[in-house]
């Protein structure tokens, strides 16, 4: 029996119950973020949760931290204001698909590129929950959603390797089945200085199913589990083969400069070169 | 690399002849802002080139971010660590900056948000001066909020002002405008920049309740809510979000949560409209003829008004320096007394009809409207008076 870690960090003023559908993933994600942030004994009081909109950015209202909840697509700017605003604290950024990729998708590539120590939780099941189905930047081409009735045209981002490409120090792909896995990488993520983002695949069974059939929570929660593959054997596999899979591990880990502490270099070379006005 | 050099008076205050944007910069520093977030823009990029110069001279912190939606949610995720903050932005920047500044309102976080208007709609003439902001400052985001802008009318008001901005932002819990115009950011005055003792800084008002009692938005003491901010280390742990929230913070659709809060946001407003609102009247007493104005088109005025009391023409002058929460009191008293008014404005007609509104009826109002980016003269307003 695991530890009831969860309800240590609930808020004792919230009003519940919380906003999620039965089976969705989202819950069981932020468990897994909840417990590797208290195996790190990190205080509470260090901690900001920040978020943007949607089903998933709805979290961090629940948590015993201080948290932002913000604008659709922007929680990672508003993040990079708290953390610049005192860097002292943990910034942890939950964020869906749609808020990271779509209307944030140029705040997203630009924390990754400065690599601003943030850590990110992705969020992503392939469809705008909160606003009712409608299909995201990475809704796989030919699934069905309320604004894709013929199957969608678009082709999906690779958050992963988006994150890579655009510098990101620490990029990870779990999903909401493979706990331990996650609560490892969200470990990973937290410890890591610079920017990190895990990507946590989930599953919405409300729209998501409603569209394309997939089934129950429970069906949806095993379909994470068969899909799934490490990226060393994907490394051996056709991409034809690879079609269906989610591949799961680390992208990313490097040493790059974070951004705090490049700007505190920064900051020490102007306070050498700051002269007092002349008198007249 | 700065284009000005501040000296030190025989008083020991810091002087300079430098540009409005200049000023503003300078004078944020001396109220204690130590952090910038922005984008650049014309004719703005003055007032971010010169704080990512001196911020980081200072303790502050300076970044350019990849556009003014993520600067204006960087300030305010800047603010919420309790630091001063302040984002410089023109037109476009300013319609992209909108949304979060109503996040601003909603959680009463204090910043400044400096838009140094050019002429507009759209890209419109980028390096040319207008004045056709000063509804979209009042309306621009969506939804029912209070605002407070102020309009300088000079380099040496833009520095006054923004001291006073960050106090009214502090005081209040409100993010505060000042609405600056191309004229006045680009051109070259002496400033004279107070003591810090002078200033008399306004930092916003702290909680003492015990942890388990706090709450984000507090009404017990009065209708500015004690601030905390992130990191406060006194265990004092909240949420805050852009939905309707209750005094926790938490989001409520409740009507009897929602609509005292609407009530309230806008109360602790429009309930110190006397400490909010500066006006300047110049010659109102005995004017035949009342132009009013606000930002660098009051110095044309004044200009007019003394070219026409030569001639004979009794003008006088009244200065919106806060533009909104709009001065009711000040233009009906003025209204009922002097008969022809003339309302001067780089636009096709914005003010004029808050000032028709407040005159109730007294008075002739008229517009005088230029909107082709270049600035007026006393003699074009003259023309309108005879
Ligand atoms: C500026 C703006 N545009 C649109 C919306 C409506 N909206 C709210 S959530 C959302 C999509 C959420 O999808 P995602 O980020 O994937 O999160 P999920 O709900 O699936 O967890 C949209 C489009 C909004 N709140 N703000
Ligand atoms: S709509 Fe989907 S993502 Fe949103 S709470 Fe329900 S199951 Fe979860």
């Amino acid at each position: 029996m695991m530890e009831d870690i969860v309800h240590q960090y609930l808020r004792p003023k919230k009003k519940f119950p919380h906003v999620w559908c039965p089976g969705c993933g989202d819950g069981v994600v932020m468990n897994s973020l909840i417990r590797a942030i208290h195996s790190l004994k990190i205080s509470r009081d260090n901690i900001v949760m920040v978020s943007g909109i949607g089903c998933s950015s709805r979290a961090p209202v629940y948590f015993d931290f201080c948290s932002l909840h913000s604008t659709h697509g922007r929680a990672l700017p508003f993040a990079t204001g708290v953390k610049l605003g005192n860097p002292k604290l943990t910034v942890i950024v939950i964020s869906g698909d749609g808020d990271a990729t779509a209307i944030g998708g140029n705040h997203f590539i630009h924390a990754c590129r400065r690599n601003i120590d943030l850590k990110m939780v992705l969020i992503n099941n392939n469809i705008y929950g909160m606003t009712g189905g409608q299909y995201s930047p990475t809704m796989p081409t030919g699934a069905y959603a309320a604004t894709a009735p013929y199957g969608n045209i678009d082709r999906p981002f690779d958050i992963c390797k988006l994150a890579v490409a655009a510098g990101a120090n620490y990029v990870a792909r779990s999903t909401a089945f493979h706990t331990f896995q996650i609560e490892k990488y969200f470990k990973e993520a937290i410890m890591k200085p610079g920017f990190a983002v895990i990507e946590a695949m989930t599953a919405c069974p409300s729209l998501y199913s409603f569209y394309n059939k997939t089934g129950k929570g429970t069906d949806m929660m095993k379909a994470l589990k068969d899909r799934a593959i490490s990226i060393e054997s994907a490394a051996n596999m056709s991409p034809e083969d690879l079609k269906e899979k989610i591949v799961t591990g680390i992208f990313a880990n490097g040493d790059a400069k974070p951004y705090t502490v490049a700007y505190q270099e920064l900051m020490e070379r102007a306070e050498r070169s700051r002269v007092d006005e002349e008198s007249i | 690399m700065l284009f000005y050099k501040l000296y030190k008076d025989k008083d020991g205050r810091k002087v300079g002849f430098v540009q409005g944007n200049e000023a503003c910069a300078e004078a944020a520093l001396a109220a204690g802002v130590r952090f910038f977030a922005g984008y650049p823009i014309t004719p703005s990029s003055e007032i971010a080139q010169v704080l990512a110069e001196k911020l980081p001279m200072y303790g502050g912190r300076f970044i350019q971010m990849e556009d003014e939606i993520a600067a204006m949610a960087a300030i305010i995720g800047a603010s919420m660590t309790g630091v001063k903050t302040l984002t410089a932005t023109s037109g476009p920047g300013f319609s992209l900056k909108q949304e979060n500044i109503g996040y601003a309102c909603m959680n009463e976080v204090p910043c400044l948000i400096v838009n140094v208007q050019r002429a507009g709609p759209s890209t419109g003439l980028p390096t040319q001066v207008s004045q056709g902001d000063v509804m979209q400052t009042r309306w621009g985001t969506h939804g029912d909020h209070p605002i407070v802008v102020y309009s300088p009318c000079s380099v040496e008001e833009t520095a006054e002002l923004t001291i006073t901005a960050i106090n009214t932002s502090e005081k209040y819990r409100t993010p505060v405008i000042l609405l600056m115009d191309e004229t006045v950011a680009h051109m070259r005055e002496k400033i004279t920049l107070p003591h810090e003792s002078e200033m008399k800084l306004f930092n916003r008002t702290r909680a003492t309740v015990e942890p388990s009692d706090f709450r984000s938005f507090d009404t017990r003491f009065g209708d500015v809510p004690p601030f905390e901010p992130y990191g406060n280390e006194k265990g004092y742990r909240f949420h805050i979000t852009g939905l309707n929230h209750d005094e926790n913070g938490f989001p409520t659709s409740r009507q009897d949560e929602v609509v005292p809060y609407m009530d309230r946001i806008h109360r602790k407003i429009y309930n110190n409209l006397d400490d909010i609102i500066k006006v300047k009247e110049w010659n109102t007493d005995d004017a035949d003829f009342l132009l009013i104005a606000f930002g660098t088109t009051v110095r044309t005025c004044l200009g007019a008004m003394e070219k026409g009391r030569k001639k004979g023409l009794k003008i006088g002058v009244l200065q919106l320096i806060t533009v909104w929460p709009f001065a009711d009191k000040v233009v009906a008293r003025l209204a009922k007394k002097i008969e022809n008014i003339f309302v001067v404005e780089l636009n096709m007609g914005q003010i004029i009809n808050e000032v028709s509104r407040a005159a109730a009826g007294h008075g002739k109002i008229k517009g005088i409207n230029k909107y082709d980016g270049v600035f007026i003269t006393p003699d074009e307003i003259l023309t309108h008076l005879k």
